[in-house]
C-alpha cells in the first residue's frame, strides 16, 4: 500500500484525509468535557487521553514517524521522557512552596 | 503495510545495523535529520513553559482564574464558553491536514499543487495569529497584565502571554516559512533537488500544531 523509499514518504492522501477527520472528532470531543462542565479525575483523564490521542496522530502519520527507521525514532522519541522526570521533580517542589506559603504567609 | 526498497533490516535489528555501520546513523536526507533534530530541542523549551505553568499554578496562593468563562464569547446574546480557542484548533488542524497533502503532491512532482497547498496553510496559520491577537486584544482590555488580572492568581498573565506569545510567534515564523518555501516551488527550484523541502517544511509545521494540542489540553482545558 504505502512505500517509504529513498525519494522519500508516500503514502495515499484518503489516509491524511481520515487522520483530518479523527483528529476533529477527537478535537470536538476534547472541547465537549469544557462544555458539559466534566469536573475531577474524569475530565483529566479524558482531557489527557484525548491529548495523547491527538499527539500520537500529528507524530505517526502527519510526521511520518511510524515510517522512518528505528535509529531515528528512538533519537527523537526517547529524550523528551526526560520530561517527565522533570515534572515528577516539580510537582513536588511546587507543593512545598506552596505549603511553606501557607505556613509563613497567611 | 510499509514496503523498503532495500534489503535494510527493519526495526531492534534496523538499529543496531544503522548505528554501528561505521557510516552516518540516520539514513534520511540531512536537512530533515537537522529539522527534527531542531523540533527536538523545542519540545524542552515548551516542555520547559509547561512545566513552568504547572509549578505557578500548583504553587499559587489564590484561586486560578477558570480559562472557560476568561475565554468565553458572547454571541448573539448567548455566552459560549472556550468559543474562539475552539475555532483556532480546528484551524490548526485544518491548516496540518492541507500541509500534510502539500508534502504528498511534492513528492508526486506536481509542484504547482504542492505549492498552492503550502500558501493554503500559510493563510490558515495567518488566520489563527489573527484570531490569537484578536484574544489578547480582549484579554488585555479586560485588564489582564503579566502581574495582575481581575479573577484570581496573579500569575496567570505571565503563563498566558508567556506560553501562548511563544506559540504564536511559531507559527507567525512559521507562515513566513512555509510561503517562501511555496514560492521557490512554485518557481520550480526544487525540480532537480527533489521536494525533501516540503517534507522538512511540513514537519515545523505540524510540530507548531502538535504543541497546540498540548497548550490547549494543559492551559485552556485543565
Amino acid at each position: 500500500m504505502s512505500t517509504s523509499t529513498s525519494e522519500g514518504q508516500q503514502h495515499p492522501i484518503s489516509l491524511y484525509l481520515k487522520v483530518w477527520v479523527l483528529l476533529f472528532i477527537l478535537s470536538a470531543l476534547s472541547y465537549m468535557v469544557d462544555y458539559i462542565q466534566l469536573e475531577g479525575l474524569l475530565r483529566w483523564s479524558l482531557i489527557l487521553i484525548f491529548m495523547f490521542l491527538k499527539a500520537g496522530l500529528i507524530i505517526a502519520i502527519f510526521m511520518h514517524m511510524m515510517w522512518e527507521r528505528m535509529a531515528l525514532i528512538c533519537a527523537i522519541l526517547i529524550p523528551p521522557l526526560c520530561l517527565l522526570v522533570f515534572t515528577a521533580l516539580m510537582v513536588a517542589e511546587s507543593e512545598y512552596t506552596l505549603f511553606t506559603r501557607f505556613s509563613f504567609f497567611s | 503495510m510499509t514496503t523498503q526498497t532495500s534489503s535494510k533490516a527493519q526495526g531492534l535489528s534496523g538499529f543496531v545495523q544503522d548505528w554501528s555501520a561505521d557510516k552516518e546513523a540516520f539514513q534520511v536526507p540531512w536537512g530533515k535529520a537537522m529539522m527534527w533534530i531542531f523540533l527536538l530541542s523545542d519540545t524542552f523549551v515548551f516542555g520547559c513553559f509547561l512545566i513552568g505553568y504547572m509549578v505557578v499554578r500548583i504553587s499559587a496562593v489564590d484561586p486560578w482564574p477558570p480559562a472557560t468563562d476568561v475565554f468565553a464569547l458572547t454571541i448573539a446574546g448567548q455566552s459560549i464558553p472556550l468559543v474562539l480557542i475552539a475555532i483556532m484548533t480546528f484551524i490548526l488542524i485544518t491548516s496540518s491536514g492541507t500541509m500534510a497533502m502539500a508534502v504528498n503532491y511534492g513528492y508526486r512532482k506536481n509542484r504547482h499543487k504542492a505549492a498552492w497547498l503550502m500558501l493554503l496553510t500559510a493563510f490558515l496559520g495567518l488566520t489563527f495569529v489573527g484570531m490569537q491577537a484578536f484574544e489578547w486584544t480582549k484579554l488585555i482590555e479586560d485588564g489582564v497584565r503579566p502581574w495582575e488580572n481581575p479573577w484570581g492568581a496573579a500569575q496567570f498573565g505571565a503563563v498566558f502571554f508567556m506560553v501562548t506569545g511563544f506559540h504564536g510567534l511559531h507559527v507567525s515564523i512559521g507562515v513566513i516559512y512555509l510561503t517562501i518555501v511555496a514560492i521557490k516551488v512554485l518557481r520550480g527550484h526544487y525540480e532537480k533537488k527533489g521536494y525533501e523541502i516540503v517534507e522538512i517544511t511540513g514537519l515545523y509545521w505540524h510540530f507548531v500544531d502538535l504543541v497546540w494540542v498540548f497548550i490547549f489540553a494543559f492551559f485552556y482545558l485543565w
